[in-house]
């Protein structure tokens, strides 16, 4: 690890160079919304926003991604057999990540690359992407990062970290893949780890929202799945969705089939927890068919069940985004608090 | 890096309708890479994803046994969109095969024991691979005593007729055959349902019994009294379960029951093991 100082306009220049090796990577104001985009030769990512409204995952796992590709063609080769189609797995910069995000791949690899089965869509895609992290001196409103495991200078899941110094960047440089990077834009300047150290400081301090979750690990699984307050929490939810769409560590997929004429893929989707179909058997019977049933699944798995399989902590970078977006203000700092505390025989506050 | 997510490439060998209904056929398969077969080496309890080109991906149970070489075997009710699509496929038909998945019954754990095998109704496909495979001469000699209960609505509804006929005539399996109603005058079996039948045949649980139940949820239901009655501990009631499946590795999500998979870490639980879930299934 290192520390660089890159004046901002040697910083322009910087990614300039980038474009060639990478295929570059940013928050691009779309709408009224910033998300991430890839980036055209000309075109500096907007650090502008507090944060991008979708998170980024769906840079390493797109909301539609293609497995295979087939021809039901008879009279073709290989007919009925699926193929995997050639894509493109060279270098990514990401540029102006924040920490939440950064932190949430590594809690989402968790998932896709096990010691049993490897996704190997994500894990290329992954592989292929050195992640400039911008880290967070102003934070959301709805943020509770520093409770989530991680916060707004986190380096966790980052190749090179950058702190906004006013006419300059204060950035460490963290892994091999950052150092690669920092070295094809050509920042090389010194930098200072006390002021980087002292913003560090000024920053977590900022994030006032604090969750408590040490007690969710001590928890019996069925106490809070037979809990009594999963019908409140979950009263006012219209099961849109937009919680598991908007947030970096959800994972879920479906895989469906798509054909025109003779060809045809398979294709990986985002999917939601929060949809009957989810879980609808073929029968017609569904272990979740209630709303309450799903709402308590996805608070189960984000600070229960996760929790337990891998003792990494919850399920949750703390971004803050479902907090800001749900229609019911469905707020899941409030539900890890009922669940942490929740005591069974007790009364608990909902 | 190996993509868990490839069908091997399978020719469908031969379709065989099971059911009076005709609502449930029998697949075999033969992969089209000999390699893949070898790869694709189970054993009984373990399931696998058809996927039918163009259609999608369904979960079975694996019906034929890791003993019989050449071939897979699926029996599949005719349900959805892709079972249906396979339903009106024909021998000769290209199609995937991807897994094995999940875990298996614990054929190790019951080494020398006694085995009690309760089936209902299309779920007896694993349980079939399970017979043959400890029918086989390699395997009987490690187990004690057999005995299936399986029942069906009628007689024409039960799978693989002439395999039960002939473990029938068997006299080191204990065959307990039961349908609802005989709609037949020649019916020479049990009629009654299958909790019924469990009672009244089982042999009582002990240390060197395990029970290994599978079949509509209705059936496990009124089952388990019957097997708290014979006195089974639940560390010994061994059960297969279903939920809804895309990946079948552990990945897409919809299939937990608690932190545990059934794709991934089941489908065969133990009741002790599932009474410590929240049993979404």
């Amino acid at each position: 690890m290192r520390d660089l100082k890159i004046a901002k306009t040697d910083w322009a220049k910087g990614v300039e160079k980038l474009f060639g090796p990478y295929r570059v990577f940013g928050p691009k104001k779309e709408g009224l919304f910033h998300n991430f985009a890839r980036l055209e030769k000309g075109e500096a990512p907007d650090f502008s926003c507090k944060n991008t409204r979708l998170s980024a995952k769906g840079l390493i796992y797109p909301q539609t991604e293609k497995m295979f590709e087939y021809t039901l063609d008879p009279n073709k080769p290989d007919h009925h057999v699926h193929k995997e189609p050639v894509k493109d797995y060279s270098p990514m910069a990401v540029l102006g990540i924040r920490p939440c995000d950064a932190k949430a791949f590594t809690l989402v690899k968790l998932n896709f690359d096990t010691p049993e089965y490897k996704d190997p869509y994500w894990i290329k895609n992954y592989a292929a992407a050195t992640f400039v992290g911008l880290a967070c001196d102003a934070p959301c409103h709805a943020c509770f990062c520093t409770s989530a495991g991680t916060g707004p200078y986190d380096t966790a899941g980052l190749d090179v970290l950058l702190a906004d110094a006013g006419d300059f960047f204060l950035a460490k440089v963290l892994t091999e893949k950052g150092e690669k990077l920092v070295a094809a834009a050509g920042w090389a300047g010194a930098g200072d780890a006390g002021a980087f150290e002292a913003k560090a400081k000024a920053a977590g301090d900022k994030v006032v929202s604090k969750v408590n979750t040490a007690k969710l690990a001590g928890k019996v699984t069925n106490d809070l799945h037979a809990a009594p307050f999963w019908e409140d929490l979950a009263f006012a939810c219209i099961n849109c969705g937009t919680c598991t769409y908007l947030c970096p560590t959800c994972w879920c997929f479906d895989i469906q089939d798509e054909v025109c004429g003779t060809e045809g893929c398979r294709l990986k989707n985002w999917d939601s927890c929060m949809y009957p179909l989810f879980t609808m058997h073929g029968t017609g019977h569904n272990p979740r068919g209630e709303k309450a049933q799903r709402v308590r699944q996805r608070f189960m798995h984000k600070l229960k069940y996760f929790v337990d399989k891998y003792g990494a902590g919850i399920h949750c970078v703390g971004c803050g985004r479902c907090v800001t977006a749900c229609p019911v203000n469905i707020d899941i700092r409030r539900v890890a608090e009922i669940m942490n505390g929740y005591e069974p025989g007790k009364d608990c506050a909902v | 890096m190996q993509n868990p997510y490839f069908p091997y490439p399978v020719r469908i060998d031969e379709v065989i309708t099971e059911t009076e209904d005709k609502n449930l056929k029998t697949f075999k398969f033969v992969f089209l890479d000999p390699g893949d077969e070898k790869k694709f080496a189970y054993t009984p309890g373990q399931f696998g994803e058809l996927s039918v080109t163009g259609k999608g991906e369904i979960p079975i149970g694996i019906a034929s046994s890791p003993t019989e070489k050449g071939f897979v075997k699926f029996t599949v009710n005719k349900v959805g969109v892709v079972s249906t699509a396979l339903h009106n496929m024909v021998p000769g038909d290209i199609m995937g095969i991807r897994g094995p998945m999940g875990n298996w019954y614990p054929w190790e754990r019951m080494r020398g024991k006694n085995i009690v095998i309760v089936g209902g109704g299309f779920a007896f496909t694993t349980l079939r691979s399970s017979i043959v495979w400890l029918l086989d001469p390699a395997n009987r000699k490690n187990y004690g005593d057999i005995h299936v209960i399986y029942g069906a609505r009628s007689p024409g509804m039960l799978l693989y007729r002439d395999e039960l006929m002939e473990w029938e005539r068997r006299d080191d399996i204990h065959m307990h055959i039961t349908v609802d109603r005989a709609d037949t005058p020649d019916w020479k079996y049990n009629v009654g349902f299958v909790p019924a039948v469990t009672e009244a045949k089982a042999p009582p649980g002990d240390a060197d019994t395990f029970a290994i139940v599978c079949g509509p949820p209705i059936m496990i239901k009124f089952t388990q009294p019957v097997l708290d009655k014979l006195g089974y501990s639940h560390d010994q009631i061994i059960m297969s379960l279903e939920n809804r499946m895309k990946c079948g590795i552990g990945m897409c999500g919809r299939c937990n029951i608690g932190m545990e998979f059934v794709c991934k870490d089941g489908p065969v639980f133990t009741l002790n093991q599932l009474k410590k879930t929240p049993r979404e299934y």
